[in-house]
């Protein structure tokens, strides 16, 4: 997937190109108000850019579509519907026969670790489980791209680590390619391949990084001197890059 | 944490004495939204009620003039009220009067309900639609319905169109505004997240949008169909052939008040009825709403 955009209005973007090889789980991270949600919004559809386009597969896509799943970070679940049924909204609007919808969506049920709240409505989830079953409802679909606008940034901190092995275990069954928005360096370095560190507004992409660590990813890592040197190299650009923010926003005033 | 006495004291307690020890009055009922026991919230209710009928027998028996009869005195005594009640009913045709006001109410709110929902719910999700429509409404919805009485009696009579008119009017400009709010509220992400499984605008619309804003509708239209109650009975009471407003107007002529406090209790109690079924209309349609009162 590749996708270029041009100057806005309220420049939130500029002159951004970025290509993510398929099957790749690529993380962007920056200061926050950079554009990152911007950029998937952009990559999703949902936002019109002023300039530059959206490529799946080499063709345009410039509306949203079931090739794109996406997973936000509130109001994920219809809460009129059952988890089942949730995550069987795409299948449903696909016409996919309901026995076919059945398999798929127990085989996620169990898979999401939900199993005994499929028939549950939303209310009686927690919040790791909730957006366990958006992901789920994504998934179903079976996108060639999956958008993820910080999922786990609701979630208290055991939560969302409890959530990061799941999905990068989940990649590595899948192998989606995957373009992951967050303002959490370390899960971005936990999760991705590579992270692409957005400069203060208007975005652009600064810095690439590769994450080198092996997969399967696994928690010990986190405690690894390579995770630690990578950390401190993002920590120290978002850094920089928050400060040029908290200075431009002086500079206004 | 907060439920503990000053540090000071809980030192000094050993657990034992801790599990006993019981909160002070101040403390237990007079700690700002912190829950009481379930039994004094059901005594207090029952309280409430039996104070305001003491407080009007205590009234009644101060006000009495033992030169005329006890129906007809000013305050009348509460058990000659339930009396008057019993007698309307048996003798005096009170039902149909009922079943008129009931009949006037629910057309009239059905028929401001059928227009204003799905207007409401248009102009709260497309822009074009509230912008030539939420103007004039908001003007209107500030002349209050009484006052278009007289206008709508030269206009259209004094037959049920008049009446139904003066409750649409009261009801249609306050619902058609409380719908685009709650259409408005429906989150983005909601209507984002199935387009990006495929959806097209029609179905966003039918399948995600409309079931987001059902169960709010509902307790829109149970909060304005207690405002009907009250265009109804002042159109009623400026002229009608039958109705509660008629009856109570009537009354007023005999200086019967036993039979207007009677009349007025009988709305009161029609009232809790229809807050009683769209409560459990809600339960039953929307077993997934989170209730925010425990």
């Amino acid at each position: 997937m590749r996708f270029t955009t041009g100057r806005r209005q309220v420049q939130a973007l500029e002159r951004i190109s970025l290509t993510v090889p398929d099957g790749q789980f690529a993380c962007i991270v920056g200061p926050s108000g950079c554009g990152k949600s911007t950029l998937l919004m952009v990559a999703a559809g949902l936002t019109e850019p002023s300039e530059g386009d959206v490529l799946v597969d080499g063709k345009p896509a410039s509306e949203p579509g079931a090739d794109r799943g996406m997973v936000f970070q509130s109001y994920s679940l219809y809460p009129w519907l059952s988890v089942r049924r949730n995550i069987e909204f795409g299948l449903e609007i696909k016409q996919i026969p309901r026995t076919q919808r059945r398999q798929r969506s127990s085989e996620l049920i169990h898979l999401m670790k939900l199993d005994g709240f499929a028939e549950a409505y939303p209310k009686a989830l927690s919040g790791g489980m909730k957006q366990r079953a958006a992901i789920a409802r994504a998934l179903a679909n079976d996108p060639q791209v999956l958008l993820m606008d910080e999922p786990f940034g609701a979630l208290d901190a055991q939560t969302r680590q409890i959530m990061q092995e799941l999905l990068t275990d989940l990649w590595q069954r899948y192998r989606k390619t995957v373009l992951f928005v967050t303002h959490d360096i370390e899960e971005a370095i936990f999760l991705g391949d590579v992270i692409y560190v957005m400069t203060n507004r208007p975005g652009r992409i600064r810095t690439t990084l590769r994450v080198d660590l092996p997969r399967p990813r696994t928690f010990e890592m986190v405690g690894s001197p390579q995770f630690a040197e990578l950390r401190n190299q993002v920590v120290g650009i978002i850094h920089e890059e928050s400060l040029k923010a908290v200075e431009s926003e002086l500079a206004r005033a | 944490m907060s439920e503990r006495v000053p540090a000071t004291r809980s030192v000094t307690a050993s657990p034992a004495t801790a599990r006993r020890r019981r909160r002070s009055f101040v403390s237990t009922y007079l700690t700002p939204k912190r829950g009481i026991p379930r039994r004094t919230i059901a005594i207090l209710g029952v309280v409430g009620f039996v104070v305001i009928i003491a407080v009007w027998t205590v009234v009644a028996i101060l006000t009495y003039n033992k030169d005329v009869p006890a129906e007809v005195q000013l305050v009348p005594r509460p058990d000659v009220v339930v009396v008057a009640w019993i007698d309307m009913v048996a003798h005096l045709g009170f039902l149909a009067d009922v079943g008129w006001s009931t009949f006037r109410i629910v057309a009239g709110f059905a028929l401001a309900a059928l227009i204003a929902v799905p207007l409401g719910l248009l102009m709260g999700s497309f822009e074009i639609v509230r912008a030539f429509f939420q103007p004039p409404i908001n003007a209107i919805r500030y002349m209050p319905a009484s006052a278009f009485i007289p206008l709508l009696i030269l206009l259209q009579g004094l037959g049920e169109t008049e009446k139904l008119t003066v409750i649409w009017i009261g009801v249609f400009f306050q619902l058609v505004l409380m719908v685009m709010d709650i259409a408005h509220r429906v989150p983005t992400e909601m209507l984002n997240v199935a387009y990006t499984l495929g959806a097209s605008r029609w179905t966003v619309f039918r399948k995600v949008f409309l079931p987001a804003t059902f169960p709010e509708v509902v307790d829109a239209l149970r909060i304005t169909m207690g405002w009907a109650w009250t265009y109804l009975i002042v159109a009623e009471l400026v002229a009608a052939q039958a109705g509660i407003g008629n009856f109570i107007l009537i009354a007023q002529r005999y200086f019967r008040a036993d039979r207007i406090i009677a009349a007025i209790i009988t709305i009161g109690v029609l009232g809790l009825i229809t807050d009683f079924l769209f409560a459990t209309y809600h339960r039953w349609a929307f077993p997934y709403v989170e209730k925010v009162h425990g």
